[in-house]
């Protein structure tokens, strides 16, 4: 059997809800993080999957901007992190609840 | 052969990000983490996305990792026993679980699209490279320029944020 890419998309989708029961499950924010990147790359494989099938190269220039933004993305979101932590000694999503009420 | 391929690629990339998931150790999330961006990288070779590979190793595996293994190890957070989920917290993952478990299906189950074309001339990663540098100096002039000045604010943001904030009262 040939692989098409319907075997691209389902194992894009398969990864992306791996990446979300890993933003449900865990409790840890840089894990939560972590997952929240796996979603990104799973995004990131539909879209290359789709452009090598359509024939042209615009998705893959696309996923390439997005490989920036994420870069940018990363930096930025641990920078938060750090500074949470150095505020309230943990990053235990449990115990960051100061916007509840 | 190119079935084995996938097939290798699209296990390592599963189970690797299952990994992540279900691992309690930050570090070996991390490290499983890092198995499954060079799975993608693999499906990305698969699909004649040379370049792309490449970067996702290079930005992703190189520095993405490595900044989150150092900011683990910098906060240095010890387990501690977790509170058990809340009834309604339950309820709403398993439906939200669910929804997305059946779109997995319906992608599954959907016919066959295309067919994998052969390997055309565009796999040449010159040829690529070549694609890659037309194209972001024509077409995507201006996205190029948005995502460096979107690199110098977020460079600015971290130097910021880092800051120590003097007069600020703790917040609980």
């Amino acid at each position: 059997m040939n692989i098409g890419l319907n075997h691209f998309i389902v194992l894009s989708a398969l990864l992306f809800a791996i990446g979300f029961f890993g933003v449900l499950l865990r409790k840890n924010t840089l894990v939560i993080y972590m997952c929240l990147e796996l979603m990104l790359v799973a995004s990131t494989l539909a879209l290359v999957a789709f452009s090598r099938f359509n024939g042209t190269l615009d998705g893959n220039v696309f996923v390439f901007f997005i490989l920036t933004v994420a870069a940018a993305e990363v930096a930025v979101g641990l920078a938060i992190i750090v500074a949470l932590f150095r505020r309230r000694q943990t990053v235990q999503v449990e115990e960051l609840n100061a916007l509840k009420n | 052969m190119s079935d084995t391929y996938f097939y290798i690629f699209a296990a390592l990339t599963v189970g690797s990000a299952l990994a992540v998931v279900f691992n309690k150790n930050a570090v070996a999330a991390a490290l499983a983490f890092l198995f499954s961006l060079c799975g993608v990288a693999g499906l990305f070779l698969q699909l004649d996305a040379q370049l792309l590979a490449i970067l996702l190793v290079l930005v992703y595996a190189g520095a993405v990792v490595a900044l989150f293994l150092f900011i683990i190890m910098l906060l240095d957070m010890q387990g501690g026993e977790r509170k058990p989920f809340k009834k309604v917290t339950i309820f709403a993952s398993t439906i939200a679980g669910a929804l997305l478990l059946l779109g997995v299906y319906s992608f599954a189950k959907r016919p066959e699209l295309t067919q994998f074309p052969a390997a055309g001339q565009a796999s040449n990663l010159l040829l690529d490279l070549k694609f890659y540098g037309a194209q972001l100096f024509t077409t995507y002039l201006l996205p190029v320029q948005v995502v460096g000045f979107l690199l110098l604010i977020s460079m600015l943001g971290v130097i910021v944020l880092s800051k120590k904030f003097e007069g600020l009262e703790d917040v609980k």
